[in-house]
């Protein structure tokens, strides 16, 4: 036994060998949890919050940041998910009040630069391609935003609390700037100008535009969330259903057994 | 096989240039089954429906899917988000593959716990892990094609998992890629044998059902059939049970699907690839964090560094079953009535659930020493435990018949109640 002892002890030691604690990277604060209309099993996109959020995003966000995968179009009735609660003269509207040209041909072939239609995307303001957004970023392209909501880790809460973690007195200076909620915390992206982007009816504080546009990008992420959680209930009411027919076909067929 | 009795002419003049009617009787309403199947015995069926529904939405997701490194990203999406009911068929896809093998893995363990694997079903036992090979290359290969950030750097790091190999280690690698690195090649390539390898699995599932209906069911008493009285038909006894085990199981699943699809995957496949930038943590799937662990935890052993160490571990971790029917000496076959082999049992499932945990986290200070403890426990249980515990340990009595336990326990259970149709 005392032999068998020894063996496991130097086994221990062994895959012992070369473990070192490193230290932790410098660790961010649990991220504050938000209530959010589309939360929960039933929760909804709330209309109103999409279409203040969208109006956040084209004042604020697209400066800097494209949104390809979700078209102009996709706002109207006709989009994923019943779009945000405009009509097709609406999207028409928004999309042809993009600030951007969009280059395209004409009949002859020749270039032109022609306004917005609901095919196209918005286009970000600051720069036209990749190179001259590294050129103007120190290097860093803005991310696309049509799936940051999914793309990261603690989904909403955390595009929440990112935009929300600028404190002022450690961004005096920049880039980079310093975000709390952001993986090593250094990041490219100054401090959103929020608050102020008027919206009719809506006083425009900062932490109502950051609810707002998370929303929308919330949206833009998975448009079809509502359809999901509308089919899912219906699914699995059947199922439950189902399975308990089954489950008492199953006792009646076993019955006649014994 | 004599054809059915009773049936109608139509049926007879079938059966008579090609026996499929009589076959179905044989097979399934003849077919003799264990009557003490537990709901354990339930996984194997659902396995083989979740075949089925892996093949049917993946040829739907194939009609709309885009294979190339410019489109695949974007393709998805598209699926998700403009297909009709697009974002239905890719969640039960995606998260298909992980419910496909949590009903597999159930399944193996249940065969470990009641000895499924020994004499005479030893090929019945390999035929399966031929299966759970192939569903680990098909499931790797797909987790690439949707071309996000970790499908991306999983793809290198396991087809890198080949340049281990001593000499030809980087020209195996260049030729799996088709290039350099991963890139378009490689895509088109696993897209093709991702559309391939299911079938072939549904042609391994025949064999491995050939070589369960050769012997029938092993049960949880793990003790032969006997007289009729142990055995009753498949139809409609286990249709039935699997049925309603189906409904149950089609509940949990669809919990996923609809109300958290995204919880089992990870976010940073919703980033497209980018051959530049490194994810800060590359992680597989949940299904392959056990072997992701072992594939981490070996060191470097006298002349063999720690990579090709690893690789092999990795690959041995699942050789290592092929042997196990002759690697359990024990000739009990369910752990019910072998009072050690039960615990060890128990220990074998904690040391893979630490394992997954292991591979879940980044190998630093306390999980390096767990990975290596699991991963060392892991092989001590196959090579060492299972052959010595067969030796030394005293099974308890086994019981004389299936149909004695049975009908004993239903009389205790329910006494008088029990006067239907009582056999």
């Amino acid at each position: 036994m005392r032999a068998l002892a020894a063996v496991f002890a130097a086994v221990v030691a062994l895959l012992a060998l070369g473990t070192v604690v490193e230290a932790q990277d410098e660790v961010t604060p649990p991220l504050p949890r938000q209530q959010w209309s589309f939360a929960g099993p039933f929760g909804t996109y709330d209309r109103a919050a999409l279409q203040r959020g969208f109006g956040v995003y084209q004042n604020v966000c697209e400066n800097c940041h494209s949104l390809e995968l979700v078209h102009f179009g996709d706002l109207g009735a006709d989009g994923p998910g019943g779009g945000i609660g405009y009509s097709e003269e609406q999207v028409k509207a928004i999309a042809a009040a993009s600030p951007k040209q969009y280059a395209d041909t004409d009949d002859n072939g020749q270039p032109i630069q022609r306004p917005g239609r609901p095919t196209d995307t918005p286009l970000p303001l600051n720069y036209d391609n990749v190179k001259q957004a590294k050129a103007l970023f120190n290097g860093a392209v803005p991310p696309d935003l049509s799936l940051i909501v999914k793309a990261r880790e603690g989904g909403a809460d955390y595009v929440y609390a990112f935009l929300s973690g600028f404190p002022e007195d450690k961004n005096q200076s920049g880039p980079p700037y310093y975000d709390e909620y952001f993986p090593g915390h250094r990041v490219a992206m100054p401090p959103p100008p929020l608050a102020g982007n008027d919206v009719p009816g809506i006083k425009a504080t900062a932490d109502q535009e950051r609810h707002d546009v998370v929303t929308f990008l919330s949206w833009a992420s998975e448009p079809t969330m509502e359809d999901r959680k509308r089919t899912g209930v219906k699914v699995l009411i059947f199922l439950v259903a189902m399975a308990g027919v089954l489950y008492f076909a199953k006792r009646q067929i076993w019955a006649e057994l014994h | 096989m004599a054809a059915p009795a009773g049936q109608s002419k139509f049926v007879r003049w079938i059966d008579n240039r090609l026996p499929i009617f009589a076959f179905m009787q044989h097979e399934l309403n003849d077919y003799p089954t264990p009557r003490n199947l537990s709901y354990w015995w339930n996984f194997g069926s659902l396995a083989g429906i979740m075949l089925v529904i892996m093949i049917v939405t993946g040829i739907f997701l194939a009609m709309e899917y885009t294979a190339h490194i410019d489109y695949a990203f974007n393709s998805v999406e598209r699926i998700r988000r403009d297909v009709n009911y697009g974002w239905l068929i890719q969640y039960l896809h995606m998260n298909g593959a992980s419910f496909f093998f949590i009903v597999t893995y159930i399944h193996i363990f249940r065969g470990l716990y009641y000895g499924s694997y020994k004499e005479p079903r030893e090929l019945l036992w390999m035929l399966g892990l031929v299966i759970l090979l192939l569903m680990m290359a098909t499931a790797f290969m797909g987790y690439v094609l949707p071309w996000g950030q970790m499908s991306f750097w999983g793809a290198t790091v396991i087809t890198n998992l080949f340049s281990a190999i001593p000499v030809v280690g980087q020209k195996i690698v260049t030729w799996l890629w088709g290039g350099f690195a991963v890139d378009n090649p490689t895509l088109n390539r696993f897209y093709a044998l991702h559309y391939l390898l299911p079938f072939v699995i549904v042609g391994v599932v025949m064999l491995h059902l050939i070589a369960l209906h050769q012997h029938g069911s092993n049960n949880p008493l793990g003790i032969d059939r006997k007289t009729p009285q142990d055995s009753i038909p498949f139809h409609p006894y286990y249709t039935i049970k699997d049925m309603f085990g189906l409904g149950a199981f089609l509940v949990v699943y669809a919990l996923f699907v609809f109300f958290m699809p995204n919880a089992l995957g990870d976010p940073q496949n919703y980033i497209q690839a980018n051959p530049l930038q490194t994810p800060p943590e590359i992680v597989p799937e949940w299904y392959f964090l056990p072997f992701y662990a072992i594939l981490r935890s070996v060191p470097n052993i006298l002349f063999i560094p720690s990579k090709l160490a690893g690789v092999i571990a990795l690959f041995g971790a699942i050789g290592i079953l092929f042997f196990l029917p002759w690697l359990d000496t024990s000739r009990v076959r369910s752990a019910r009535f072998r009072p050690i082999y039960k615990w060890v049992f128990w220990l074998l499932v904690i040391d893979v659930a630490v394992l997954g945990d292991c591979g879940a986290h980044r190998p630093e200070g306390w999980y390096i020493f767990a990975g290596r403890l699991a991963t060392l426990y892991y092989f001590v249980h196959f090579l060492i435990l299972l052959p010595l515990i067969g030796w030394f340990e005293r099974p308890r009595p086994l019981p004389t018949s299936i149909s004695a336990t049975v009908t004993k326990r239903i009389d205790g259970a329910l006494p008088a109640a029990s006067a239907v149709g009582k056999s």
